[in-house]
């Protein structure tokens, strides 16, 4: 296997945007964009496919890696994936193929240069997953806010220049003390290479001050409350597809981050900081799950809902159990699929409506019966019903919980009723129920493009939920050889500190 | 004589002013001629200048000269930025007017002066080369003479300038005064402990030389000079004598007081954090670009200091590399400026960008491109730019510099995020002039590939860099 199969997943939408490019504007031309954008993210999704079925599951090494000097003696271009990061290229290729087959059917605006700015989002954030260094790695990260800034000002809604610039200026302050800290982890250690990095360690002293600014960057970008507050503004304003990229993928580059980076490479610390997180885990999922129970908007009450998924996500990993760690990485799958599709749900009444305010719905199920019983299984699957992707990432997690702390384990479960109780009553107030808005009436159910990228979001939700092995097999492994790792960190550091 | 082989640039530039400037005079209507001569007499210097680099060390006229790969290097980027600003200002020049035969003896001599100011390894040199370079500069400035903010910028430069040549002439006289020398080299041996009177020499130079740099608090000329200049010699003030006044002070800190860096580097840090959060804040508010140039370049000069105040060789080599894309993120954006033509009448504002997205999707990914590198946003060249400064101040533990450098790059971020704004999310207006002439084109491409491309081999520009070593 010496095929440069990673690089060429990263590099292959860049070179379709790069053509993409150069296509001139157009009615007629429009046409050899869409077919080449839809081409170019098939093809990398089946390629990814192909390197999953290549990826041996019963190693916890890094494979397909990739090492070339980039700057002598200094940094290394380096990618690999391993059972972590394979699952979220995955979900990657295959949310952006169907972000573009979304942006084909319902975008008419300056659609060359959204598949530019999808194609370029994409580049970067497979880069993300399977960056094995850590200046590589913030390249891609930090690249990211590009595209997205685009996306949210080009495309958005009425306040999108306000979101935007939201977005982009609460990012970027986040990452730029993780920046701080890879540069000091270089003069600290030298070498920004995450798999030496796992052999040599990081001295404990150092750990707390590098561990709080990756979090900062992390934190905004999951989001954690209290810096969640950019997140229901760049998902109300950005378009759909827009907003579909920033709730599958851009949230879990941050989840990723937290189990790569934060546990691996500064087990100490994490260990010092587990209360901390759980505190913030455990509010962000009650506070915001009882502020989307008020929400008005569709897409916010969405919103809403995946900080408190998210909130879920950082409870699991920092439990430190096989089961928490699987459950989180399990739930990021699970919420970039329902949240992606739930957001696609919204977009498509709101492209008929023009509205996304819960109140002006009712009774639509009567009109459209194919769209309320796919949303009914991604509301579902969002409330973590049994049989459904979304049960089994909750139940997996507040396993992990159950065994370190039974009362934070009692009050994150109150966070599954509430989901459950927002996302049903938003269901209720927009399916059922007499109509009350006479336009609705003049509306038509799913077009064939719509009932096929739903039914694709649909088919992974429910199958995975009956039959979640291929996932937890590939992470299994790794997930357990993070977690050795982890815990002969803590026990030296504590005989060190007994023999001192 | 082996010490003429070493200057035999500056021998050049010198006998093709003089030849340019008697064929402007005795010929007539040739300023067309004059233009292109120059501009053929800059790429002749360029290859001597590359072609001379292999040559060993040398300490010429006795250790008042230098020649070293810090030099070499340095001079080689001002003239190769000199020929850009040539190529993309010729149109500029003929539509307002401008395009007479002085206009290049000018420019041509202030360059010499920074050739000699580059070199100069003692302090009588340098600020001969300081003054050739200023005088002609005040002349460039003024140079509109029928738009009256041209003329106020010439003369509000001149008299500031003046003013701080006067301190820093004053400095060096005590710095001769206490150490007994003007050379660099013997006033290194004669200062072994800093004493008051060195200290204050010290200072009053670094005041004239943050002067010429704009830095904070020594930028009042900066934003009205850049505003009220043609466009082609802000371009000019932008780049070129940033470039010889930080070798300057590089060579200068480096050199006769590296041993007293404790007495300098509280000031420079501090020069570097007021001109970072000064540039980053004061932009915010204005809506001439050139103004917001000036102003980004007030913050752009901060990091560059940045890297001179750690006192080590990676601090040095980081400002340079900083120069380096600096000036080409400024060829980039200035060729943008220029592109903005409508019947023959140039426009500089932020609200003339509006909408331009769309009927110039070329330009404005070029400008794009290149604010999102100002602002310092990865994978483009100006976020390596600082990265190879926080590497190095990082190294020495100056965290709070490096916590304050960064934390403005996010203010600084807003005020690029506005111009993007206007171009990529509001309204079109009326189209812009498509037809430019072909040293435009050819320069916001060179230089808009390297911002973008720049990723895939950071190795060569490190190599050549790492090769300049001051200490």
């Amino acid at each position: 296997m010496n095929f440069p199969i990673l690089s060429s997943l990263i590099i292959l939408p860049t070179i379709g945007a790069f053509f993409i490019f150069f296509v001139k504007s157009g009615n007629k031309t429009y046409q050899a964009s869409k077919y080449l954008a839809l081409f170019i993210s098939s093809a990398n999704f089946f390629i990814s496919l192909y390197l999953w079925y290549e990826f041996d599951n019963s190693s916890s090494e890094f494979q397909f890696v990739e090492n070339r000097i980039w700057i002598k003696d200094f940094i290394n271009y380096k990618v690999g994936v391993d059972g972590i990061s394979i699952l979220f290229i995955i979900l990657t290729t295959f949310i952006s193929t169907i972000c573009i087959i979304t942006v084909n059917s319902s975008v008419s605006f300056r659609l060359k240069d959204f598949h530019i700015a999808i194609l370029l989002m994409e580049t970067l954030m497979i880069g993300v997953f399977c960056s094995l260094d850590l200046v590589i790695f913030y390249l891609f990260f930090e690249g990211g806010l590009i595209p997205m800034f685009l996306i949210i000002g080009i495309w958005g809604g009425k306040r999108r220049v306000y979101s935007a610039f939201k977005f982009f200026l609460y990012t970027l302050l986040g990452s730029v003390l993780m920046l701080i800290a890879i540069i000091s982890i270089y003069w600290f250690s030298g070498t920004t290479d995450i798999e030496k990095l796992y052999l040599i360690g990081i001295e404990p002293k150092y750990q707390n001050f590098l561990w709080l600014a990756f979090f900062s960057s992390f934190a905004v970008k999951t989001p954690m409350w209290p810096v969640h507050t950019w997140l229901p503004d760049a998902h109300v304003e950005a378009p759909t597809a827009g907003s579909v990229l920033l709730a599958a993928i851009l949230l879990k580059m941050a989840g990723y981050g937290f189990i790569r980076f934060s546990i691996g490479l500064f087990p100490i610390a994490s260990d010092y900081f587990i209360p901390f997180i759980y505190f913030l885990s455990l509010v962000a999922i009650i506070y915001t799950s009882l502020v989307a129970l008020m929400q008005e908007d569709m897409k916010k009450l969405i919103a809403y809902s995946s900080v408190a998924h998210m909130g879920f996500v950082t409870l699991g990993i920092f439990t430190m159990t096989q089961q928490g760690l699987e459950g989180s990485i399990f739930q990021m799958i699970s919420h970039g699929l329902i949240s992606a599709a739930l957001f696609l749900s919204v977009g498509i009444v709101y492209e008929r409506t023009n509205t996304r305010i819960i109140n002006q719905y009712g009774g639509v199920v009567s009109i459209m019966p194919k769209y309320s019983v796919l949303l009914m299984i991604f509301t579902l699957g969002a409330l973590g019903l049994p049989g459904t992707t979304g049960f089994i990432g909750e139940f997996l997690i507040l396993l992990g919980v159950f065994k370190k702390n039974f009362a934070i384990a009692i009050i994150a479960s109150l966070g599954v009723i509430l989901g459950a109780a927002y996302m049903l009553w938003m269901y209720k107030r927009v399916i059922f129920g007499k109509i009350i808005n006479e336009s609705l009436n003049k509306i038509i159910d799913l077009k064939r493009t719509e009932l096929f990228i739903l039914s694709c979001l649909a088919l992974p939700i429910v199958f995975f939920g009956f039959y979640p092995e291929p996932i937890i097999n590939t992470t299994e492994i790794s997930v357990q050889n993070l977690l050795e790792m982890y815990t002969s960190n803590i026990e030296n550091h504590q005989t060190n500190i007994l023999n001192d | 004589m082996i010490d003429i082989n070493y200057i035999f640039p500056e021998i050049f530039i010198s006998i093709s002013l003089m030849l340019i400037l008697l064929i402007g005079v005795f010929k007539k209507k040739s300023s067309l001629l004059v233009y292109n001569l120059t501009i053929i007499s800059l790429l002749i210097l360029l290859a001597l200048l590359i072609n001379l680099s292999p040559l060993p060390n040398a300490s010429i006229f006795r250790s008042s000269y230098l020649i070293d790969n810090l030099s070499n290097f340095m001079k080689i980027i001002t003239i190769g930025s000199a020929i850009f600003v040539f190529l993309t200002s010729s149109k500029y020049i003929k539509l307002i007017n401008i395009l007479k035969i002085e206009y290049p003896v000018l420019i041509l001599s202030s360059i010499l002066g920074m050739m000699v100011m580059i070199s100069s390894n003692d302090l009588i040199v340098f600020y001969m080369g300081l003054e050739l370079q200023s005088l002609a500069l005040y002349v460039l400035a003024s140079f509109n003479r029928e738009n009256l903010l041209s003329s106020e910028s010439g003369l509000k430069y001149f008299i500031l300038s003046a003013l701080s040549s006067g301190i820093l002439l004053y400095g060096c006289s005590l710095v001769y005064g206490f150490s007994g020398s003007t050379n660099y080299n013997i006033i290194a041996e004669n200062i072994l402990n800093a004493n008051n009177g060195l200290t204050f020499g010290l200072v009053f130079i670094l005041v004239g030389l943050a002067f010429k740099i704009s830095a904070v608090p020594f930028h009042m000329w900066a934003p009205d000079v850049y505003e009220g200049s043609p466009t082609s010699v802000t371009i000019f003030f932008a780049i070129l004598p940033k470039i010889a006044a930080l070798t300057v002070i590089i060579r200068f800190l480096y050199v006769p007081f590296v041993n007293i860096i404790d007495q300098w580097q509280m000031i420079i840090i501090f020069l570097s954090i007021a001109s970072m959060i000064f540039g980053a804040i004061a932009a915010i508010g204005q809506n001439n670009l050139k103004r917001l140039i000036a102003y980004s370049s007030i913050g752009h000069m901060g990091y560059a200091l940045a890297g001179i105040s750690t006192g080590s060789n990676e601090g040095v080599q980081s400002s340079i590399i900083y120069i380096f894309i600096y000036l080409i993120m400024n060829i980039s954006f200035f060729s943008c400026l220029f592109m903005l033509r409508r019947n023959d009448k140039y426009y500089e504002n932020i609200d003339d960008l509006s909408g331009i997205s769309k009927n110039h999707p070329i330009l404005s990914i070029c400008l794009l491109i290149t604010l999102f590198s100002l602002a310092g946003i990865p994978p483009l060249a100006g976020f390596f730019a600082k990265f190879y400064i926080f590497l190095a101040v990082i190294e020495k533990q100056m965290y709070f510099l490096a916590i304050v450098g960064l934390l403005s790059t996010v203010v600084a971020a807003f005020y690029y995020l506005r111009i993007i704004k206007k171009m990529y999310f509001d309204e079109e207006k009326e189209k812009y002039d498509l037809n430019h002439n072909f040293g435009l084109k050819l320069s916001l491409t060179i230089s808009t590939i390297f911002i973008l491309l720049y990723f895939l081999y950071p190795g060569p520009l490190v190599e050549i860099i790492n090769k300049i070593n001051i200490i």
